[in-house]
């Protein structure tokens, strides 16, 4: 299956300068955000709204809808979230080190969208070499007029600053990002009533979007709403980026419309399981999404609805895939550490119950396991979000408590056997030899 | 280390693009690493001097962040990506050898490298990934982690170059990459000017860029500190 390039089109065919000015200028660049900066915020919000983007940061919110509710207090501030650190994504980190002018490009589309005429690019402190390719490609814009005081002589400012996070999965939640951005911790803000298009950076009005969704903007303005939506399925407008890792042949990142099946995905784009192994299940969209498995998802087009009502989500488009030799209770507990190690602790059933989730499962896997574990499993998880059910239910300031719950709860509904196996006497080591305490 | 009056200068540079000081604080902290090789009080007294917060505000922001150290993590610091993808493709034998091979546990240090897990490093494609002083390895096996460790210690580079470790000790990565940088990092912190590579203190201000006046005391209602 062949990908549908357009995010990815100049990088692949100019793998050795796509980064570069020149070679943006070479092929048409910086020409739609002329044609952007002769057009009004109604026009802009319009067009973006028609064309169906949806932000592809996780909550999968249209980004035109977005926009539209920016406050009419200014300053307003526009901040690209490039804090990418949900376990199995890496394709921001592509589009920002092999593209960064398409970027800044839809930067200003955004900025004269929403009036703004200072914006920040916020790189995870893990991304050194992307930052830099940032920082180079703003400064090369600067040097030749596409930013600063006069962009492309159009009288209209904007400046843009590359900052760099410092090791915090959180901050790419939004309102952690401009706690964050303020030179804060990067703890979350209660919405409502710090919607950042409020009450956002400094409490001012404020445009988080994510560097893909950014990045679509030229292309929509160059090519109009039409073509977008016939990129795509249905609603689901445009390509997705979706990176997949794990057991299969080719691991990597893939521009695709939505509306293929995940075995067209795992089987064909991604080569298959590696070794010829059998599927045993894969996570469909980042770790904070509940797993999918042959039997019953195999076959389900890949679309935003369809992933949504089948009781997961496309999220980040992570797709992370597991073969037939994984320990699923040991998979289960990778998952959860990460939230139990990100939880920023805020909230108690946050804080708490991730660091419950993972002992459990820790100690199931050490062979201290006890008979009451799954049960106790599940009511951790029902007091970080109410019921185990999906969409989940929050209980927490933010969606991270609630995500970790998807992969235990995964795990309960497709692998108990395998869990219960873990636990079963078999395997029991007594206590006081494994110094495994509570 | 009380700072140069060049180092000051970046500083004031960096405040300079923010609408309010204290949005400097992360940057500043990062120079305060790179002045100490760690973050050590006098570094975030000065960072809260001239952002305009308390020394205990400084550290309070400091420590919420993993990649602000108050403890020397060495000349070079290896994280190793424990995260699910790469612990799916062996994480856990890479993170092993590289703790052996060094003869450091992860999350301590001797004189010359620091060990730590990391959660994922967005190399997922590349996995299993690892970090030194931030610059990325990818496709990396047991063996080639060991072979890394040893090169470390006996070779002692000065700078910190990907494209280096990679071709020497990487294998599959995420995507492709081809073109090559000369730059590198320094130290156990991420190589972004104006800190951690070795031309830190050589890049102005963007050309046409305009101060921020840093005047205007907007609202700070709502945010935590
Ligand atoms: C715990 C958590 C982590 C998140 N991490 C990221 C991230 O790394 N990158 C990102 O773009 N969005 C992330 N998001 C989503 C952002 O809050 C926000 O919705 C997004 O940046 C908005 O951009 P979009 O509308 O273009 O998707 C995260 C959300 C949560 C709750
Ligand atoms: S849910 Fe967890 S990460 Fe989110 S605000 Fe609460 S404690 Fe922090
Ligand atoms: S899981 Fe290791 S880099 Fe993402």
């Amino acid at each position: 299956m062949n990908q549908t390039l357009v995010l990815f089109r100049r990088m692949t065919d100019y793998p050795a300068d796509s980064h570069t000015l020149d070679r943006y200028l070479e092929t048409g660049g910086y020409e739609q955000a002329r044609v952007a900066l002769g057009k009004t915020r109604d026009e802009l919000v319009e067009l973006v709204k028609s064309s169906g983007l949806i932000g592809r940061g996780g909550a999968g919110f249209s980004a035109g809808m977005k926009w539209s509710f920016l406050a009419p207090a200014r300053p307003a501030y526009l901040v690209v979230n490039g804090d990418e650190s949900e376990p199995g994504t890496f394709k921001d980190r592509q589009l920002l080190e092999r593209d960064p002018h398409q970027m800044i490009e839809g930067m200003i589309i955004a900025a004269v969208a929403n009036e703004v005429h200072e914006a920040f690019i916020y790189i995870r402190g893990e991304y050194p070499k992307p930052a830099r390719r940032v920082q180079q490609a703003v400064f090369e814009a600067y040097e030749r007029g596409y930013l600063g005081p006069n962009v492309m002589g159009t009288g209209y400012h904007l400046d843009i600053t590359v900052h760099l996070g410092a090791g915090a999965y959180i901050c790419g939640e939004e309102t952690a990002l401009l706690n964050s951005l303020e030179g804060r911790r990067g703890e979350p803000r209660l919405k409502p009533p710090f919607f950042p298009a409020a009450k956002g950076l400094y409490m001012l009005p404020t445009i988080v979007n994510n560097v893909e969704t950014i990045s679509n903007l030229p292309h929509i303005v160059e090519r109009g709403i039409d073509w977008y939506r016939d990129l795509g399925h249905d609603v689901d407008t445009g390509t997705f980026l979706f990176s997949i890792s794990g057991h299969v042949k080719k691991p990597g990142n893939y521009e695709l419309p939505h509306g293929i099946t995940w075995r067209e995905l795992i089987y064909d784009v991604a080569g298959g399981i590696r070794s010829d192994n059998e599927l045993k299940a894969w996570v469909p969209g980042g770790a904070s999404a509940p797993w999918f498995v042959p039997s019953k998802h195999l076959d389900l087009q890949i679309t935003k609805s369809v992933t949504d009502t089948s009781g997961s989500m496309l999220g980040s488009g992570a797709v992370i895939v597991m073969d037939e030799t994984t320990d699923m209770v040991a998979a289960a507990e990778r998952l959860v550490r990460f939230f139990a190690e990100e939880s920023c602790g805020q909230c108690t059933p946050c804080r708490e119950g991730t660091t419950w989730l993972d002992m459990i499962l820790r100690r199931m896997l050490d062979g201290g396991g006890r008979a009451v574990d799954l049960d106790l499993l599940y009511d951790v998880s029902d007091n970080i979000s109410v019921g185990v059910g999906w969409p989940p239910k929050q209980t927490t300031i933010c969606p991270l408590g609630p995500s970790a719950v998807s992969a235990v709860k995964s795990l309960l509904e497709y692998f108990r056997p395998e869990a219960e196996e873990h636990i079963s006497r078999a395997n029991r080591v007594p206590l006081a030899i494994k110094g495994v305490g509570a | 280390m009380t700072w140069s009056a060049e180092t000051l200068a970046r500083a004031h540079d960096i405040i300079a693009r923010y609408p309010q000081r204290r949005s400097a604080v992360m940057p500043l902290l990062y120079i305060a690493m790179r002045e100490d090789g760690r973050l050590t009080d006098d570094g975030m007294r000065q960072v809260a001097e001239l952002t305009g917060l308390t020394p205990a505000q400084v550290q309070s922001v400091a420590s919420f962040y993993v990649m602000y150290k108050t403890e020397a993590q060495g000349k070079y610091l290896v994280s190793v990506c424990s995260s699910i993808s790469c612990f799916l493709l062996g994480a856990d034998d890479v993170l092993h050898a590289v703790e052996q091979a060094a003869g450091v546990p992860a999350g301590e240090a001797d004189e010359e490298i620091g060990v730590e897990h990391a959660e994922c490093i967005g190399a997922c494609g590349g996995a299993p990934a690892c970090l030194v002083n931030f610059e990325l390895v990818e496709g990396l096996t047991p063996e080639k982690a060991k072979e890394m460790i040893e090169w470390l210690r006996n070779a002692k580079p000065d700078v910190i170059n990907a494209d280096e470790l990679q071709t020497l000790f990487g294998g599959r990565r995420s995507f492709d990459w081809a073109i090559k940088e000369e730059n590198g990092a320094i130290g156990p912190y991420p190589a972004f000017p104006p800190f951690g590579t070795a031309a830190h203190n050589t890049q102005p201000l963007e050309p046409g860029r305009r101060p921020m006046s840093n005047s205007q005391p907007a609202p700070l209602e709502g945010g935590t500190s």
